[in-house]
């Protein structure tokens, strides 16, 4: 079962859509709840981020009987040290998107606390793809 | 606590949800930072915030907060109306400031998460 969905760079009122659509999925689903909430927890940090930093970026979700793999591409300046990025505290939020109530550095390791897997790739004036993995079951991590 | 002592306490009016006054919550956390928020890991959560927008309700869903107290007269608009609802939360409004707001729900009982 695969879904896509758009994120536009700046356009926080959208920002959500997709986590909320997946979490509906899941539920009809009857995945446990708890991984629910920390499937869609880590896929609404990696919306913000796409809708804070870059210019456009989409949401690709695989579901699968044991596991949800959620591919993100954006089109964006990119992470120059992605180390660096996921140290709490660390931002380069703007103030309107402190304003949101986000860009305290608390994002990227918040999705990786919340996933089985998470993987970053990001080109400098290219953009960020960052691949997370949760499976539905502790017996298949 | 039930929605309608926190009501009482805090001279909160219900926006979103009315005719739940029964409802209980079990603690509380106060935060205008959604990055916070979206790190808890509880269930009968009472969100306290000032932060008034739709990433507000959005971060709720997410973290699986189903009750909102905006304080310092933030008042909630239409679009911010109509996703709560969908997301069957309730929502309610106080004049009176975040410190002012916790300091009487801690008080009277209301437990923190941590």
């Amino acid at each position: 079962m695969q879904f896509r969905f758009e994120l536009e760079g700046g356009n926080f009122s959208k920002a959500g859509y997709a986590s909320s659509q997946i979490k509906k999925v899941l539920k009809q689903l009857s995945v446990d709840p708890r991984i629910i909430k920390r499937v869609v927890v880590a896929l609404y940090e990696a919306e913000v981020n796409v809708v804070a930093h870059a210019w456009r970026g989409t949401v690709l979700a695989d579901i699968e009987a044991d596991r949800i793999s959620l591919l993100l591409q954006d089109e964006g300046p990119g992470i120059p040290d992605i180390g660096q990025a996921m140290q709490e505290g660390f931002s380069t939020a703007s103030a309107a998107v402190r304003e949101m109530g986000f860009g305290a550095g608390m994002g990227l390791p918040n999705m990786k606390k919340n996933v089985d897997e998470l993987t970053i790739e990001s080109k400098v004036g290219e953009g960020t793809v960052v691949r997370m993995l949760t499976y539905f079951s502790a017996n298949d991590r | 606590m039930k929605i309608r002592q926190i009501m009482a306490l805090t001279g909160a009016t219900v926006v979103c949800g009315s005719g739940r006054e029964d409802h209980e919550v079990q603690c509380a956390f106060a935060s205008d930072l959604m990055s916070d928020v979206l790190t808890l890991d509880c269930n009968g959560v009472l969100l306290v915030t000032g932060l008034c927008n739709m990433q507000t309700i959005r971060t709720a869903e997410m973290a699986d907060v189903s009750c909102i107290l905006f304080v310092r007269g933030k008042k909630a608009t239409p679009e911010i109306l109509q996703l709560a609802a969908e997301n069957d939360m309730i929502l309610m409004e106080t004049d009176h400031s975040m410190y002012h707001t916790v300091g009487e729900l801690y008080c009277n009982g209301l437990p923190p998460i941590y």
